[in-house]
C-alpha cells in the first residue's frame, strides 16, 4: 500500500512565481548589481593618476583585470548551469539575468583595464574576442526580447512535429490526386512531392526566401494551366483538386518555413557567442601567461 | 472427450475470466461436477482483448494468491499468461463450454416466501418503472443463448464488467451481415462497408479497413451526432485526414433505418438514404451487465452507477444459492479475482470456516491498535461504532477496510493540520477529538465524539484541510480513503445522507463562522439543497430577482457583469465560497452573473430561512456586509475602468475565460508559459527529463494559446483527479504538498491516461540511465540532456527483458528542495507554476504593468 498523505501541512518547496522576464529579475537586480560595479570602476580608474599610464600593469589594472577574468569564467559557466539540472533549489533565470548583465558590465571593466591601449597582440586579441562575444549576446537579448511573441504568433497553437505532419498529409493527398494525371501533369506533381525541401538551407532560413521550391514552382505552372483551361471553358476538375492541394501545401510550407526561420534566429546566435567564448578563454589564458612569462 | 456439456451439474461457472477459471479449476480439482460457460470462442476475453504484446501486471505484491486447480499467474505478456492458463484449465480437467451466451437464470424451486426483487429500470426521460420479481429457490435453469439449457444447485458469476455490446435495434440488424467485432481489418476485400458509431473503436476499424487501398473497401463511418466528441483527438485527426484523402467517407447526424442483403438505409440529415452495403460493423459501445445480473434476482446496493451486488462474506448475493466473484464484485484486480474464484467454491462445497486470502493484510492494519482483537471482531467493533458505517455488510466491510486505515492515537497527537492536503474521511470508533477552530489560538476547540466522522470538507471539495484536529483523548479513527468513501456513500443511502448533512452544516459553521451553533443553523439547513451545476450553467442570472444563496461545496465558480452589452469577468470563486449574499442584504436584484466554471456541486440555501438568521445574528450581518464592500469595489473598479480601459477590460475577461476553459477552475497547480518570453529552448522538457528517470513529464509546445498565454500539455493537479477515478490498484494519491502521484504499484492499464481530459498522462517505458553529463560534452557520449531518442533507448536497453509500460506523469517534483524543475531550469522567466488563486494576478496584473 501506498504512503498515505500524512496529516502534516508541509509547505511547498519555495519557487519562484514572480512573472517577471529574465531582465527585470527581482526588481532589476542585476541591472542594479551591474551599473554599481560599472560606476565604481569609473570612479576609481578617474580618482587614480598611475605612473607612467593607464593600463594592465597598474594596481588598478590588476585589480580590473583579476575582476574580469573570474567574471569571464564565471559568465562561462551558465553553459553547465542549463544542462546540469540538480535538486536544489536554483533559478536559470537568476542566471541569465546575471549572465546578461554582469557580462555587459565587462565592456566597463575590461576597457578600463586596457588603459585604452590596443594594438595587435595577443592581448587586444582577447579584448576583441572578449566584445564580439559581448557584441553577439547582445543581440541574443535583443533577439529574445522581440522574436518569441512572432513564433507564438505564427505557430498559432500547431507544434513543430505538426507542421510537419501536416505537409506530410498534403503529400500524400497529392500523391493520390496526381494518380489520374498525365505525364506531364503528374511531373508537376512531382516537383512539389521530390523538389521541396522544408528548411532549406542557412541563408534561406534567414531570409526566408526559397526562389527554387518546387512547390511554389509547380502551383505556378498548374495555376497557369487551370486560368488557360477557364479562359477556353471548364478547368479540369482533377486539376482545380491540385491547385487547391497545392496552395494549402504552400501555407502549410509558409508557417513551417517562418517557424523554422525564427527558431534559426534565435539560434544562430550561440553559435557565435559560445565558439568565441571558447577562444576568448584560450587567449585569456594566453594573455595572462605571457603577461607574467615576459614580465 | 468425458466432458459433459449439458444436464445438471453442482455448479454452473458464468464467465472465464481469471476469476472464472480459478473457480472452475478449483472445482475441478476438488472433483465437483462443475461447467465453465464462456459467452466467446475463447477463454479469458477480456484478457484475449488485451492488445498484442501487453505486459499483464501482478498486485498487489503482498496478496498471496490462492487459485484453484494449479492455475498460476505471474506478472508476464498477454500471450504467456494466456497459454499457461490454458495448458493449466486443460490439464486440471475443467469442463468449459465456450460459445455458450447465458440469456437467463431463473429458479426452479419454489417461490421463497417473502424474497420479491424490486427492479427499477430509469427511463432517459428521468421516470422510472418498478417490476417485481418473485425469486424461486434453487436449482437454477441457466438458458443459453442457442436455445439449450443447463442446471446447476449454485451459480457462480463471474463476467466481469465489460458487458455486452449495444446491438443494432433496426429492422435487419440481427442479419448475417452485421458484426460487433473486427479481428482483422486485412480480412476484407473490395466490399462496401459501413461502420456504425463514432467512438476510438469505430474509428479505428475504419481506419484499419480502408488503410490499403489495394483491398478495394468502400468505408462509410455513421456517428450519431454532428462531432466525434467521445473519441481520442488523435483519432479524430487522422479519420478527418482519411476522408481529405478520398479514403473514407463520413456520415454525421444519421441513424440506421435497416439493413437488408446487400443494401443499407439511413435517415441523414437530408432525409434517408438508400446505399450498397455488404457488411456493417456496429461499434456502438457496451451496455453495463447491470439489468441482466438483476434479473437473475441479484439486488444492487443502491441505484447508484458505482453501485456493486449486495453480497454476503461468502459472495453470495440476494438470490440464494447465486454467487458474484470478481471485477463485478468490486474487485478488479487479477489476483482478487483468483483468490474469490477459489474461495467462493470452497465456501460452496461446505468449507465456511476459510479465511479469505487478504486477512493477513487486515491484520497487519490492526496491528498496531489497543486491545487484542481477531480481525472479524475489529470489522465489527468499527462497523457498529462509526454511525456511517452502520449500514455496512460483514463483506463490505472487508473490503472497504483495504483501502482504509484504523489508528489509535494518543490524547493530544495531531491527526491532520490547517492546510495540509488530504482528500480522506475520517471516523471516530473511540475516544473524541477537538478541531482549532481559530488559526491564531489553538486553545479554542470544538470537541467532536464518537461516531461521528471528520474530514469531510476535504473529501467533497478537495481543497485543503479547513482546521488543524488533534485527539482530545486516546482515541480510535478509522480513516477512509476518498475512494473508499465515494464507494461507501453509493452503497449505503444512509451515509450519503449523513455525510451531506455534517458538510453542509460544518460549511456552514466555517464560512460564516460567528460562533454558529447547529441550533442555529437548523433552520437554514433544512432548506438547503445540494445540486449539481454542468460546466458553464449559470446559477445566478443578472438583473433577475432572487435571494437564494449558493455555498460552492466542489468545483469552481466565475462571475460576470455585462459591461456594454458584453460579459465582463469579475471573480473567480473556488469551492469553499459562497455567492449570492448581495441580494439577502440589500433586497436588490442580481448584480452579477455566476456560472460554473467546471462541474461543481452546489448547496443552496433559501433566502427568507437565512434572512432570519442574520436578523438574529447581527455579528454575522456585519461579516456579510464587510464582503459585500470588497465585491462591490470590485464592481466598481471594473466599472470605472471600462471607458479608460476598454482593451484591458476585454483582454482581462478574455485571458480569464481562456483560463477557465483549459481547465484551471479545477486545477490545484498549473504551470503557464509566456510566450512572449519563451525562446522554445525546450530546457522546461529536459529538466523534467534529467529529473524523473529520463522522461518528460510535459510537452511544452502542444496546448492551448491565448495572448501569447500558453497552457502546455502538463498536468493541473486536479482537485478531483480524473485520473483517480478508475485506477484499479489504487496507484494514484495526493501527496503531503498537494501534488498527484503515481506509485509504483501501477499496472499499465491506462485508465488514468483515457481519464484525463487533458491528456496530461503518457504510457512509456523508464528508458535506461544515460551516461554522466560530463562525457556527453567533453566526448560526446549517449544522448545529452533531456530525454533519450527511442533509437537511442532501444539500443541500450538489454535485450530479452520486458520493461512494463507505466502511466507517467508530473509530481510537481515533490521531495526536491528546488522545488518544479520546469521553472527552475526555464532561462528566460517564461515557465511559472500557479495556482487558481493566483492565476489572475500573476497571469494578468503583472503582465499589464510590463
Amino acid at each position: 500500500m501506498a504512503a498515505r498523505a500524512s496529516g502534516k501541512a508541509i509547505a511547498r518547496a519555495p519557487r519562484d512565481t514572480a512573472h517577471e522576464g529574465f531582465l527585470t529579475h527581482k526588481r532589476s537586480r542585476w541591472l542594479k548589481v551591474a551599473l554599481v560595479i560599472s560606476a565604481l570602476a569609473i570612479a576609481i580608474y578617474a580618482l587614480t593618476d598611475p605612473a607612467p599610464r593607464p593600463g594592465g600593469g597598474t594596481v588598478v589594472g590588476y585589480l580590473l583585470g583579476t575582476i574580469g577574468a573570474l567574471l569571464i569564467l564565471w559568465l562561462s559557466l551558465i553553459g553547465l548551469r542549463k544542462r546540469i539540472i540538480t535538486r536544489g533549489p536554483y533559478s536559470l533565470k537568476a542566471w541569465t539575468s546575471a549572465h546578461v548583465w554582469l557580462g555587459l558590465s565587462l565592456i566597463v571593466i575590461a576597457t578600463l583595464h586596457t588603459g585604452f591601449q590596443l594594438g595587435w597582440n595577443v592581448h587586444s586579441l582577447a579584448y576583441v574576442l572578449m566584445m564580439i562575444v559581448i557584441l553577439s549576446g547582445l543581440y541574443g537579448v535583443f533577439a529574445y526580447a522581440r522574436l518569441p511573441e512572432q513564433l507564438s504568433a505564427n505557430r498559432n497553437e500547431a507544434t513543430q512535429p505538426q507542421m510537419l505532419e501536416a505537409i506530410r498529409a498534403l503529400d500524400a493527398q497529392l500523391d493520390t490526386a496526381a494518380q489520374p494525371l498525365g505525364k506531364e501533369e503528374a511531373d508537376l506533381v512531382r516537383l512539389s512531392l521530390e523538389g521541396c525541401t522544408i528548411g532549406g538551407s542557412l541563408w534561406q532560413r534567414l531570409t526566408g526566401r526559397y526562389p527554387d521550391c518546387g512547390n511554389g514552382r509547380a502551383l505556378t505552372a498548374v495555376q497557369a494551366i487551370v486560368t488557360a483551361q477557364r479562359h477556353s471553358g471548364k478547368a479540369d476538375p482533377r486539376l482545380t483538386q491540385i491547385l487547391f492541394l497545392l496552395e494549402r501545401k504552400a501555407a502549410a510550407l509558409a508557417q513551417a518555413r517562418r517557424h523554422i526561420g525564427i527558431k534559426t534566429r534565435l539560434e544562430l546566435w550561440l553559435y557565435i557567442h559560445v565558439p568565441a567564448t571558447f577562444a576568448l578563454i584560450a587567449a585569456l589564458a594566453a594573455h595572462i601567461l605571457t603577461v607574467f612569462l615576459y614580465w | 472427450m468425458g466432458q459433459q456439456l449439458s444436464g445438471h451439474f453442482r455448479i454452473a461457472i458464468v464467465g472465464s475470466g481469471p476469476a472464472g477459471l480459478s473457480a472452475a479449476a478449483h472445482a475441478a480439482t476438488l472433483g465437483l461436477s462443475h461447467v465453465l460457460l464462456e459467452k466467446t470462442a475463447h477463454l479469458s476475453d477480456t484478457i484475449f482483448k488485451y492488445q498484442k504484446g501487453k505486459h499483464v501486471m501482478a498486485t498487489p505484491a503482498a496478496l498471496v494468491l490462492r487459485a484453484g486447480g494449479g492455475l498460476a499467474f505471474a506478472a508476464g505478456k498477454r500471450e504467456g499468461i494466456l497459454a499457461t492458463w490454458q495448458t493449466m484449465i486443460a490439464a486440471a480437467g475443467v469442463n468449459v463450454r465456450l460459445n455458450a451466451e447465458v440469456t437467463a437464470i431463473t429458479g426452479t424451486g419454489d417461490p421463497i416466501p417473502g424474497s420479491i426483487q424490486k427492479i427499477v429500470t430509469r427511463k432517459r426521460d428521468g421516470s422510472s418503472d418498478v417490476r417485481e420479481l418473485q425469486r424461486l429457490a434453487p436449482p437454477y435453469r441457466l438458458k443459453l443463448a442457442d436455445g439449450s439449457e443447463v442446471t446447476a444447485d449454485a451459480v457462480v458469476f463471474a463476467i466481469g464488467l465489460q458487458g455486452n455490446p449495444n446491438r443494432m435495434a433496426c429492422p435487419g440488424g440481427d442479419g448475417p451481415q452485421v458484426q460487433y467485432q473486427l479481428d482483422d481489418p486485412a480480412a476484407y476485400n473490395d466490399e462496401h462497408i459501413f461502420v456504425i458509431g463514432g467512438g476510438d473503436a469505430g474509428i479505428e476499424n475504419a481506419l484499419g479497413l480502408a488503410a490499403d487501398a489495394a483491398q478495394g473497401n468502400i468505408v462509410t463511418i455513421i456517428n450519431r451526432s454532428a462531432e466525434f466528441s467521445t473519441a481520442k483527438d488523435a483519432n479524430v485527426k487522422a479519420l478527418m485526414a482519411a476522408r481529405d484523402a478520398g479514403r473514407i467517407s463520413i456520415m454525421t447526424e444519421a441513424s440506421t433505418r435497416a439493413i437488408e442483403p446487400g443494401w443499407i438505409t439511413l435517415d441523414g440529415r437530408d432525409g434517408e438514404v438508400r446505399a450498397r452495403c455488404d457488411r456493417v460493423i456496429a461499434r456502438m459501445g457496451a451496455a453495463p451487465p447491470r439489468g441482466f445480473v438483476e434479473a437473475c434476482g441479484v439486488e444492487f446496493a443502491s441505484n447508484d452507477r458505482l453501485a456493486y451486488p449486495k453480497l454476503s462474506a461468502m459472495f453470495e448475493s440476494t438470490a440464494p444459492g447465486i454467487f458474484v466473484v470478481g471485477a463485478l464484485a468490486g474487485y478488479p484486480l487479477i489476483k482478487h479475482c483468483m483468490n474469490q474464484g477459489h474461495d467462493v467454491v470452497e465456501f460452496i462445497n461446505g468449507n465456511t470456516a476459510l479465511k479469505p486470502a487478504d486477512e493477513p493484510i487486515l491484520e497487519a492494519k490492526f496491528a498496531g491498535l489497543p486491545g487484542r482483537r481477531s480481525v472479524s471482531d475489529w470489522l465489527e467493533y468499527l462497523r457498529s461504532r462509526v454511525s456511517i458505517l452502520n449500514g455496512m455488510s460483514a463483506l463490505q466491510m472487508r473490503e472497504f477496510m483495504l483501502d482504509s486505515e484504523a489508528r489509535a492515537y494518543a490524547a493530544g497527537a495531531v491527526i491532520f493540520e490547517r492546510s495540509a492536503p488530504g482528500s480522506s474521511l475520517f471516523g471516530i470508533a473511540d475516544g473524541d477529538v477537538l478541531v482549532e477552530v481559530d488559526p491564531t489560538n489553538a486553545a479554542i476547540t470544538v470537541p467532536l465524539g464518537q461516531g461521528t466522522i471528520f474530514g469531510e470538507v476535504g473529501l467533497i471539495s478537495g481543497r485543503r484541510r479547513g482546521a488543524t484536529i488533534r485527539a482530545g483523548s486516546d482515541c480510535i479513527l478509522v480513516e477512509i480513503s476518498r475512494s473508499a468513501a465515494l464507494r461507501l456513500m453509493a452503497a449505503v443511502a444512509a451515509a450519503e445522507r449523513e455525510v451531506t448533512r455534517i458538510t453542509t452544516q460544518r460549511s456552514l459553521q466555517q464560512i460564516f463562522k460567528s460562533g454558529l451553533t447547529p441550533d442555529d443553523l437548523a433552520g437554514v439547513i433544512a432548506s438547503a439543497r445540494v445540486e449539481t451545476i454542468r460546466a458553464g450553467q449559470t446559477i445566478i442570472t443578472e438583473g433577475e430577482s432572487g435571494d437564494d444563496i449558493f455555498i460552492i461545496r466542489s468545483g469552481s465558480m466565475v462571475v460576470e457583469k455585462a459591461i456594454a452589452g458584453k460579459p465582463v469577468f469579475l471573480n473567480y470563486v473556488p469551492a469553499g465560497s459562497f455567492v449570492g449574499e448581495m441580494a439577502v442584504i440589500d433586497g436588490g436584484p442580481r448584480s452579477a452573473t455566476v456560472r460554473a466554471a467546471v462541474k461543481s456541486d452546489v448547496i443552496r440555501l433559501a433566502g427568507t430561512q437565512f434572512r432570519d438568521l442574520l436578523a438574529a445574528k447581527p455579528d454575522l450581518l456585519a461579516r456579510l456586509r464587510a464582503e459585500m464592500a470588497s465585491r462591490s469595489q470590485l464592481n466598481s473598479f471594473i466599472e470605472a475602468k471600462k471607458d479608460s480601459f476598454g482593451g484591458v477590460v476585454e483582454m482581462y475577461t478574455g485571458v480569464a475565460n481562456f483560463l477557465v476553459d483549459n481547465g484551471l477552475g479545477e486545477a490545484t497547480d498549473v504551470l503557464l508559459i509566456d510566450e512572449k518570453l519563451c525562446v522554445g529552448c525546450d530546457n522546461c522538457e529536459k529538466a523534467c527529463a534529467d529529473s524523473h528517470d529520463g522522461l518528460s513529464r510535459l510537452d511544452r509546445e502542444a496546448g492551448r494559446t491565448y495572448a501569447h498565454l500558453h497552457v502546455p500539455t502538463s498536468c493541473r493537479h486536479c482537485e478531483h483527479p480524473h485520473c483517480m477515478a478508475d485506477c484499479p490498484p489504487n496507484a494514484i494519491h495526493r501527496g503531503p504538498t498537494g501534488e498527484v502521484t503515481i506509485d509504483d504499484s501501477c499496472i499499465g492499464c491506462g485508465n488514468c491516461q483515457r481519464n484525463c481530459p487533458y491528456g496530461v498522462i503518457r504510457m512509456d517505458k523508464v528508458p535506461p540511465k544515460k551516461p554522466w553529463l560530463i562525457s556527453w560534452l567533453l566526448f560526446g557520449q549517449g544522448p545529452g540532456p533531456g530525454e533519450p531518442d527511442r533509437k537511442w533507448a532501444y539500443k541500450q536497453s538489454p535485450k530479452g527483458v520486458e520493461v512494463p509500460k507505466k502511466a507517467i506523469k508530473c509530481d510537481m517534483c515533490s521531495g526536491q528542495s528546488g522545488g518544479p524543475a520546469c521553472v527552475r531550469a526555464c532561462p528566460t522567466g517564461a515557465a511559472i507554476r500557479v495556482s487558481p488563486e493566483q492565476f489572475l494576478s500573476v497571469a494578468l496584473l503583472n503582465r499589464d504593468a510590463d
